[in-house]
């Protein structure tokens, strides 16, 4: 034959997938205090909590929460939507029974959604917002798991990739450190836990590091932003009286590792394995639970029991109310708008009384002014009449008199 | 094991608690020394020697002869380095080591109490030294209460020394259990208190001396320490939890200045360890990781040597005597009040 050129499909997903962008999920548990949101720093390289915005440990919660932040990381024309979930208040109360149950119920309503999603005729668009790995912090005692991390990890291994990891190891020496670890190792196995194991490869290079890899478990990890200059190199690490515990240096901690398997090697596995494990246990338990009861126990709205035409009833029907709401709520704005410019014409009335009666309240008074000052000169015209008259009769007298003496003079 | 009596605690003692100011057998007999250390009041010049400062020599004498017991209790949850502090701070294996973890030891379902006790000796003084150690505190997933049995336990102690006092045949020396002094291992998480060492000092700090530790403090950087201890001061202080040494029960100038010193470095950041490693040419106490030993005699590495110090160097005998003058005569008071009030003797019900 010849050469018919679908070697190169690799290359195509590869192409269609940078195009589109990758999604991850990480959560990360634990009692506040262990390292969670500088870990979270130091492994991604940015400052997703800061002074501004604190990491939960800094957020006193009386009870579970469980919160979620998006960052949009961009690297090499690759873009990644990460989103950290993180359990504030985890652990930290007097009483924590039952404190694993907003985690769980989280991680139920994302597979929800996403079977929701699945289940949809008009199925365009579906964002995978599954949590894909959960990061487990233990304390480092030194001695075993506690029972609460035994119980979480029982409770949470079928529904999610588990990670447990050592918290703030560099207060472990070496010797305390590998004792821990096998001590931990044991625990698990015998609680059956099942945390995430890494897939055989036939691969020789990459079985061989996933045997060093398994032989770490669990990771103990340090984290750090802040640098540091030790003998001339740059490092990340933290400063202490008698040394620098070093990040990135593989014989102080596992950071590198855990690192390189989370982001660099093993990220799409931890994607795989959700989808294909957990989520498909989570939809067959869910699916099982309906076609057993006949009846609709659930309120589960997109369920593949119906046929395609029953589906789309279904959506038209959502749509419909859909448009509903949308009308009811423009009625309410076109009401609120109306009743608002009323009030305001109503206003603008009561202020263009005010004005006329204001000015009305000026005409008045200047007219009153007016009287007074007409009142006044007509006072001054009557006095002023009166004594020309006085006037007048004084001339007159004055005459009549003169006349009489005139007369009275006339023998001369 | 030798039978212990406190020396002459109640009440306090007019001399000080170290015999730093050893009697003068050398100074000249025959010198009027005008010291009027409490007896007469009036500095009188005294006509000849007459040898009272010697009261000294023979308390030390005596305590030297019947030793004296210390009892301590350490809070924490599990893998705080309680244990190991322990030792550390006694130089011997006092308490029982857990770092070999073998899981028959499983964390126990409620609160344990459990005490051991050791006789030491230094420099011909010797000391019953008794450890109560407190598994299963803050353990579980649910820790409602689990200062209860702790509490319990405290005021059984004040309980069987009360009833020993009360006795119409008492003992000559009256067994002293009684818990002088707790520590609390806080964990060095870097932010804040948790809820249950808020819930834990309030409960108890009226009824025992607590001294607060940071454990494991090698987890925290220089920065990082002095802005967690300031957090957990300003908490204690917003909660009205008053932690030893108590501000009310300084007595002059010169014990608040010396009190006030301490409480301002409270509380201690330190650091256990019982393996000795070389540094420098020297053998030191310490923990060796990848990227340095940590010193834990070393003040500029974490505070043991401030805790060792006060604890037991300068304030042993303090503690000891709050704890019979203050905390034990609280229990009595109200213990004794209670029986008046219901009239006749009336069986512990504690």
């Amino acid at each position: 034959g010849g050469y018919v050129g679908f070697a190169n499909l690799p290359n195509q997903v590869y192409r269609k997938s940078v195009k589109r962008g990758f999604e991850f999920t990480l959560m990360v548990v634990g009692e506040s205090g262990l390292g969670k949101s500088t870990l979270i720093n130091s492994l991604f390289l940015t400052d997703l909590y800061s002074k501004d915005y604190p990491g939960p440990s800094q957020r006193i919660k009386k009870t579970v929460q469980v919160e979620q932040s998006k960052v949009l990381i961009k690297e090499g024309g690759v873009q990644l939507t990460l989103t950290i979930v993180d359990t504030p208040g985890f652990g930290d109360a007097v009483d924590n029974s039952n404190c694993w149950q907003p985690v769980i119920n989280y991680i139920d309503s994302k597979f929800e959604d996403f079977l929701n999603a699945e289940s949809r005729v008009n199925r365009r668009q579906m964002p995978d917002n599954r949590v894909h790995c959960c990061l487990y912090f233990i304390a480092p005692s030194g001695h075993g798991l506690k029972p609460l991390d035994i119980e979480f990890m029982k409770r949470l291994h079928d529904k999610v990739n588990v990670i447990p990891l050592i918290a703030k190891a560099d207060t472990l020496t070496p010797e305390e450190c590998q004792l821990f670890k096998k001590q931990i190792m044991k625990e698990i196995q015998e609680h059956k836990i099942k945390i995430y194991e890494f897939p055989d490869t036939e691969d020789d290079e990459d079985s061989k590091l996933i045997r060093k890899i398994k032989e770490k478990m669990p990771l103990a990890v340090v984290g750090s932003n802040v640098v540091i200059e030790v003998n001339g190199r740059k490092v990340r690490g933290r400063q202490y009286p008698w040394g620098v515990a070093e990040v990135e240096n593989g014989e102080h901690c596992d950071f590198t590792v855990l690192r390189n398997m989370l982001i660099r090697t093993h990220m799409q596995d931890l994607k795989d394995v959700t989808n294909n494990v957990h989520y498909e246990n989570y939809r067959s338990k869910k699916l099982a639970a309906v076609t057993c009861n006949g009846v609709d126990a659930t309120k589960n709205k997109g369920q593949l029991t119906k046929s395609p035409l029953a589906q789309m009833e279904e959506e038209r029907r959502e749509h419909v109310m859909k448009m509903k709401k949308m009308e009811t709520e423009m009625e309410q704005v076109f009401e609120m708008k109306v009743k608002e410019k009323k009030q305001k014409l109503k206003d603008s009335e009561a202020e263009l009384e005010r004005r006329h009666e204001q000015m009305k309240k000026n005409l008045e008074a200047q007219y009153k002014e007016l009287e007074e000052k007409r009142h006044q000169f007509e006072e001054e015209k009557a006095n002023w009449e009166t004594q020309q008259r006085i006037l007048e009769q004084q001339k007159l007298d004055a005459s009549k008199t003169m006349e009489k003496n005139k007369k009275k003079g006339k023998i001369f | 094991m030798s039978e212990i009596v406190p020396p002459e605690v109640r009440p306090k003692p007019v001399v000080p608690a170290k015999p730093s100011h050893v009697a003068p057998h050398s100074s000249g007999p025959f010198v009027p020394s005008p010291q009027g250390t409490g007896g007469e009041g009036r500095g009188s010049a005294l006509l000849g020697y007459i040898g009272i400062d010697t009261i000294i020599e023979q308390m030390r004498k005596k305590t030297m002869k019947t030793g004296f017991d210390f009892n301590i209790m350490v809070v924490g949850q599990s893998g705080l380095g309680k244990s190991t502090l322990v030792n550390t701070l006694f130089k011997s294996q006092v308490s029982r080591r857990t770092t070999s973890w073998s899981r028959d030891e499983k964390i126990p379902k409620t609160v344990e109490i459990k005490s051991v006790s050791h006789v030491i000796e230094e420099g011909g003084v010797k000391m019953k030294l008794t450890v109560v150690d407190t598994p299963g505190f803050g353990d579980q997933i649910n820790n409602e209460n689990c200062w209860e049995p702790i509490s319990k336990y405290i005021n059984e102690q004040y309980e069987k020394f009360l009833k020993e006092e009360v006795n119409i045949a008492r003992k000559k020396r009256i067994p002293d259990t009684r818990v002088h002094c707790c520590l609390y291992f806080i964990s060095p998480t870097g932010h804040s208190l948790r809820q249950l060492d808020i819930e834990f000092m309030k409960h108890l700090s009226r009824v025992v001396n607590i001294i607060p530790v940071i454990a494991k403090s090698d987890t925290l950087t220089l920065d990082e320490k002095t802005e967690f201890k300031q957090r957990v001061r300003k908490e204690l202080e917003a909660c009205g939890i008053e932690c030893y040494p108590q501000k009310e029960f300084d007595e002059d100038m010169e014990d608040k200045s010396d009190n006030d010193k301490i409480r301002e470095a409270m509380p201690f950041a330190v650091v256990g360890s019982d393996k000795e490693y070389q540094v420098n040419g020297k053998r030191v106490l310490g923990r060796k990781t990848a990227w340095g030993v940590v010193e834990v005699e070393n003040p500029n590495h974490c505070e043991f040597s401030l805790l060792r110090d006060f604890m037991i160097r300068s304030h042993l005998q303090d503690l000891k005597e709050v704890t019979h003058n203050i905390h034990y005569e609280t229990y009595r008071a109200k213990r004794l009040n209670d029986n008046g009030a219901s009239g006749g003797n009336r069986k512990n019900t504690d």
